[in-house]
């Protein structure tokens, strides 16, 4: 277990997550982040896109705690209560759904949270259900369940929605939305799709040579169309920070 | 099979025609399981056995004719001496069962979960498996003497290596994005091991079981035989000094039921506890 020279791991109020110089590499020729700031408010949903390895699940790993065997430095400033969605649901085969949303839950009433939270997402009656009787979206949606029950502070999802259909994306998408109105967690939302980040976020943040690139304020309100001219515009900005010709995508 | 499928009644069936007439692609899998399958092996091979003795081709000094078998089997029961032997020879088994797969599991428990304790464990435990069980025995003997704690030990240790070597395999197989998981839930090391390890693990352990069970049939046989003065090896001992085929036939049996009873035992709790997986077997 290396540890990070100089790095503060400390719980706070104020902002949800604060990132002073975040440092990380995996070999001697490059870091992956090199000295990344990012401060997340309380309640603010950030979605972070940037090009495939550019080291978006990197930081998304350190903010969770999860690359203690990564070299780096930095200060990471989390809240108490951190969860996290992975682009695979994650269930436990040999639990059945309402186990694995509860797993890890102390206290009398985690079986009646976890119920509620499945009925949240849509899953009630499938408690004793195993995970491979759910279907892909569905498997995710207990996800959803899991990391909600503990009432997080943070959600850090990588590419959740990544591995579904696009209509089950837009699904989950209000499910998420829905979510977060009633919960207001801060979100650090990893996303390959532009158009994902404007519909969900209030802010999207573009990772470049492992620094935040372009941080940029999503203004549209809540009914957000990709029709919006200002939607497009936004996306125009987006991907050409990503690197994309215009051209290419028209 | 695929008519005893149906639940609703599909269209464009013709009304009152119970069948579905389905066109039922042929799947890779075995298909469904159908109850009793597993016997019809056996119930033929009996039923040649039968064919043999009664036409004659089956020399009775060879092989006694079942129905010999079946008089000597009840003669055997209703003087006691069958029932006094099986307990002897089961409690024999079980005990030593019990005791291997028990040390077994910690070992692999200990040497999974801890990399000193695979370090002090995994390499003896690999040099034991290289020695057969069975070629410990002189030694065991001269230790403990030829009582039941020979015995017992002997079968223990040929039980333990198949629960140490599929329990630690299933152990490590475990894939770790569920221990990465573990971690953002806030697991402890005890939870850890209650909901992951030991689930994870399961599947492992239950084929070592069948492998232990199977093991423990074997040594038994052996150790009762070296030198027993009761259980059923040392009945069909003595019946083969005596040339009493019937009776060793009797014995014979009485071991494969054991085997079979333990085995089914096993394979009736491997579906039990592994009802979430899915695999050809269970689909
Ligand atoms: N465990 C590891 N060992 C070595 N290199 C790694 C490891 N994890 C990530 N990397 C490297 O770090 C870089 C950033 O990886 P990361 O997974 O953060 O990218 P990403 O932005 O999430 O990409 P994607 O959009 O494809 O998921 C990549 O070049 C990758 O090869
Ligand atoms: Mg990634």
């Amino acid at each position: 277990m290396a540890t990070h020279a100089g790095e503060s791991l400390t719980v706070s109020a104020g902002p949800a997550v604060r990132v002073e110089g975040l440092r990380r590499s995996f070999s001697e020729a490059g870091g992956v982040l090199n000295g990344l700031d990012l401060t997340i408010g309380a309640g603010e949903f950030v979605a972070l896109i940037g090009r495939s390895g550019s080291g978006k699940s990197t930081l998304l790993r350190a903010l969770a705690g999860l690359d203690r065997s990564v070299a780096g430095s930095g200060v990471v400033d989390v809240p108490e209560r951190v969860s996290v969605v992975f682009q695979d649901s994650r269930l436990l085969p040999w639990r059945r759904v309402l186990d694995n949303v509860t797993l890890g839950l102390t206290g009398s009433d985690a079986r009646e949270r976890g119920l509620e939270a499945l009925s949240e997402v849509g899953l009630e009656g499938r408690d004793r259900a195993w995970p491979h009787e759910l279907s892909g979206g569905e498997q995710q949606r207990a996800a959803l369940a899991r990391s909600l029950v503990r009432d997080p502070q943070l959600l850090l999802a990588d590419e959740p929605f990544g591995a579904l259909d696009a209509l089950t994306r837009i699904k989950m998408h209000k499910l998420l939305e829905k979510l977060y109105a009633a919960h207001n967690p801060a979100i650090l939302l990893v996303t390959h799709d532009v158009d994902e980040a404007i519909a969900l976020a209030d802010r999207v943040i573009v990772l470049v040579d492992g620094v935040v690139g372009s941080d940029i304020r999503i203004d549209l309100g809540s009914k957000r169309s990709p029709g919006d001219p200002r939607f497009a515009s936004l996306r125009a900005q987006l991907l050409t920070e990503l690197g994309v010709v215009e051209e290419e995508v028209a | 099979m695929a008519t005893a499928a149906v639940e609703a009644p599909i269209t464009g069936v013709v009304p009152g025609k119970a069948t579905d007439e389905r066109v039922v692609r042929r799947r890779l899998g075995p298909g469904p399981r159908v109850p009793g399958t597993l016997w019809i092996g056996p119930v033929l091979l009996l039923g040649l056995w039968f064919l043999a003795s009664a036409t004659g081709v089956l020399d009775p000094r060879t092989l006694s004719e079942p129905w010999v078998v079946v008089e000597t089997a009840q003669r055997l029961i209703a003087d006691g001496r069958l029932p006094e032997a099986l307990a002897t020879s089961a409690y024999r088994a079980a005990l030593g069962l019990v005791i291997g797969v028990v040390v077994g599991l910690a070992l692999a428990l200990v040497s999974g979960l801890s990399r000193a304790g695979e370090a002090l464990i995994d390499g003896p435990v690999q040099v034991k498996r290289a020695i057969p069980s069975l070629a410990l025995m002189p030694l065991l003997i001269l230790w403990l003497g030829i009582g039941e704690p020979m015995k017992v030990i002997t079968i223990a240790l040929g039980v333990l290596i198949p629960i140490y070597i599929h329990t630690h395999n299933g152990l490590r197989g475990i894939d770790s994005r569920y221990a990465e998981l573990a971690e953002t839930v806030g697991l402890g090391r005890g939870a850890f091991v209650r909901h992951v390890v030991l689930p994870g693990a399961t599947p492992g352990f239950l084929l070592g079981l069948r492998f232990a069970v199977l093991n423990a049939l074997l040594s038994l046989v052996v150790v009762e035989q070296v030198n027993a003065t009761s259980g059923i090896g040392h009945m069909i001992t003595l019946a083969s000094s005596y040339g009493q085929t019937e009776i060793i036939v009797v014995g014979l049996v009485v071991y494969a039921l054991l085997g079979l009873v333990a085995d089914g035992i096993v394979r009736f709790t491997e579906r039990k506890a592994l009802a979430w997986r899915r695999t050809l077997e269970s689909h």
